[in-house]
């Protein structure tokens, strides 16, 4: 353990050695010139903050009554990847981008490496935040670097195994606490005509979530340059494993997101999902027919006993490069994601599920939930989270890498290929990418 | 199909067999059917409530919730989505408008004035077709920031109201349609030359102008990218950059599909009565140009 957080101490003077030439500016002012930079502004200021989150306002028209001095407008777009990253780099290009954005983990080293967001370390306050948020979301923010936090955590999105209850109970199939148990599971289920789960070939961020859990890595940063280890050992396991059950014909190969998905769920032939805390929401939107059956329990391990968790999904909420206020923009990131009403109006509007380590304590998860049979699924969840494993790095292409594995893993379900084949690919392709944008890579 | 190349007189040409006939026909159903089953979907999808949506059969109605699904949009975050309507028909009207005014009046001029470098003006101008709107977006990002108008309407609406393609058009049709004679005789009457474009001209045109107008307000309502990369403010959004961003909040507020999906049906609207109520028009400049 230990061990990991010095590779990754590492890592970061590496991060900033690689930033492009533009950043060369940048990266001196991750030293002391910060504090000067982050001294409070004068008078009154106005902040922009850019978010796809609905119902931001809710959140924000409480900040904007408390501190008249300090007015935030909310400013919105699609969901990062949708668009709102691109527009940030092209507004940090032309110097007017918001003084706040919305950025998931798994961009972030992207914004890092680009030198688009400014290191609030010296900021009053920030660092001694650290405490209040769970571990491995500061990690995702610090990247392991001294004295410097690049945004503040907002949500994330540990993941649990959402099943039919009623489905295991009548065929008398107990639910798997293993990932062998879960294969035995799935003939079970499959000798019932059902399907344990469905295999999505588009969400590569919720397969790495699945590497994640097993303790694998992607990428990492030794101080010069990138490791890119989509076929790590633990990787390769995982993708073995789900082959195995897609040549088996023991999981359901349903395109996400679609109508065919959703009533595949709502239909009762797929009885399980492995999926992140909001998951809950979309089993309740997508299978209305099955309110009262679902129960949610801690995701299969790979080691009997153990209560590793992965996580699929969360943002931060950044500083970007250009921002005239850091200090003010840095106060209300911190306001926005610890204090107790805007995470109640946030998870109200927006489903979110706080960073927070106290964040599992707001009213609105503590009660039981009747689609869920009246569990309190979010105690699985918050357990879950503080299982995180805090030193998963992601990369600085994450886009481009989700696209090659995603089409390498359609290509494996429709029998051309093995996932484990993808990742290889995707591997190869990520390399590519990143010498192509002049990142350092390790081969 | 291809015998009405020749110029023999409908009337009096070979009777197509009643096989090629059925064959086109069958090929038109087909298209039609082709083209007509996602709006079909679209409208099917826009009656039923949540429930419905994923349990019934996707291309029939289930319970009628239509006007309950409009009212619930309306409700949504106050009515934004309607701002959104508006501000589409202001963006693709007003902005169309304007772009016909002016490549009316550059078609217009290019055909009937002779001057120094006409040709090398016009051929600038056609190579402006060549270059898709998608590709100036981020220049005209970064050339709207230099002045500090990105995020305001301007920034949408400025781009829009130029039209290479319109110019073509309008100097072809003014070419063809409005005679010299006439320019000159208006001319003699003493009509200045800005009087004989509106009173005259602009005539002559009107089917020109008409279709000039109809694609320019399907391209702008349509144009996604430049709104995409230019706004950030909500209330400025036109409607198809709205529901694209609620579309891309399904995942975390699943209930936001039924929005995006009776918010569709309701923005082909102003297309669809733009369409019917401009289209006598422009059949009828078609028509013309055909004849001659």
């Amino acid at each position: 353990m230990a061990n990991r957080i010095a590779r990754a101490g590492g890592a970061l003077v590496l991060v900033s050695a690689l930033a492009l030439s533009a950043c060369s500016t940048g990266a001196s002012t991750d030293g002391g010139t910060d504090a000067a930079a982050c001294a409070p502004s004068d008078g009154p200021v106005t902040l922009s903050f850019t978010t796809w989150l609905p119902g931001m306002e809710d959140a924000v028209a409480i900040w904007n009554e408390a501190n008249p001095d300090i007015q935030v407008e909310v400013q919105t777009g699609p969901n990062g990847n949708g668009g709102t990253y691109n527009n940030f780099f092209n507004q940090i290009e032309a110097g007017n981008a918001p003084d706040l954005g919305q950025i998931e983990y798994d961009a972030l080293p992207n914004f890092r490496v680009q030198d688009g967001v400014v290191n609030i370390a010296d900021c009053a306050g920030v660092l001694d935040a650290q405490d209040q948020f769970i571990d491995w979301t500061w990690s995702q923010v610090t990247f392991g670097e001294e004295n410097a936090v690049y945004a503040v955590p907002q949500d994330t999105g540990p993941e649990g195994l959402f099943y039919r209850a009623d489905l295991f109970e009548n065929a008398g199939i107990a639910i798997p606490t293993t990932w062998a148990e879960f294969e035995e599971a799935a003939k079970a289920v499959r000798a019932e005509g059902g399907y344990i789960t469905n295999f999505s070939q588009s969400d590569i961020n919720a397969f790495a979530g699945l590497v994640w859990q097993a303790d694998g890595q992607w990428f990492k940063n030794d101080g010069e340059a990138w490791d890119v280890t989509l076929d790590s050992p633990e990787s390769i396991m995982v993708a073995e494993y789900w082959q195995n059950l897609i040549d088996q014909d023991l999981v359901a190969v349903l395109p996400p997101w679609t109508d065919e998905w959703n009533n595949g769920y709502n239909s009762g032939d797929v009885w399980s999902w492995v999926s992140a805390v909001w998951g809950a929401n979309t089993i309740t939107s997508g299978a209305p027919d099955t309110a009262g059956n679902w129960a949610v329990a801690q995701m299969p391990q790979w080691n009997e006993g153990e209560s590793a968790a992965g996580n699929w999904g969360g943002s931060s909420t950044a500083v970007l490069k250009g921002s005239e206020h850091p200090y003010e923009a840095a106060q209300f990131a911190l306001w926005l994601n610890t204090d107790p009403e805007a995470l109640s109006s946030m998870n109200k509007t927006a489903n979110i599920y706080p960073a927070t380590k106290t964040g599992g304590d707001l009213p609105a998860f503590s009660e039981g939930l009747d689609f869920y049979g009246g569990q309190n699924i979010y105690d699985v969840f918050a357990a879950a989270g503080a299982e995180v494993n805090p030193n998963f790095t992601w990369g600085p292409t994450m886009t481009q890498t989700y696209t090659d594995v995603a089409d390498g893993f359609s290509a494996a379900i429709s029998g051309s290929g093995t996932l484990s084949e993808a990742l290889t690919n995707g591997q190869q392709k990520t390399i590519d990418a990143m010498k192509a944008a002049a990142i350092a890579v390790n081969e | 199909m291809s015998a009405t190349t020749t110029p023999v007189k409908k009337h009096n040409g070979p009777r197509e067999s009643l096989f090629s006939r059925a064959g086109a026909m069958l090929v038109m159903a087909i298209c039609t059917f082709y083209f007509l089953v996602p709006i079909w979907w679209l409208f099917v999808a826009a009656t039923k409530d949540r429930a419905d949506f994923t349990t019934s059969a996707p291309l029939w109605f289930a319970d009628f919730n239509l006007i309950e699904n409009i009212g619930n949009l309306a409700a949504y975050r106050d009515g934004v989505f309607f701002r959104w309507m508006l501000n589409s028909v202001l963006y693709a009207g007003a902005g169309a408008a304007i772009a016909t005014l002016f490549a009316t009046m550059m078609g217009y001029a290019l055909a009937k004035y002779s001057f120094r470098g006409r040709e090398t003006l016009f051929n600038v101008v056609l190579g402006g077709v060549l270059v898709p709107a998608t590709a100036l977006a981020l220049p005209l990002f970064l050339v709207f920031s230099q002045v500090g108008a990105t995020n305001t309407f301007w920034s949408v609406f400025l781009p829009s109201i130029v039209s290479p393609f319109g110019v073509y058009l309008a100097r072809i049709y003014a070419t063809s349609s409005v005679p010299d004679e006439l320019v000159e005789a208006a001319r003699i009457d003493g009509s200045g030359e800005v009087r004989t474009f509106f009173t005259v001209a602009t005539r002559l045109m009107t089917p020109a102008m008409v279709t000039i107008f109809l694609f320019q307000f399907v391209t702008i309502w349509n144009n996604f990218f430049l709104p995409l990369i230019m706004l950030r403010d909500e209330k400025l959004f036109p409607v198809t950059l709205g529901l694209y961003i609620w579309n891309s909040q399904v995942s975390q507020i699943p209930e936001i599909r039924a929005y995006v999906i009776i918010g569709a049906l309701l923005s082909i609207i102003p297309l669809i009565i733009a369409f019917l109520s401009l289209q006598r028009f422009w059949r009828s400049g078609l028509g013309t140009g055909a004849i001659k």
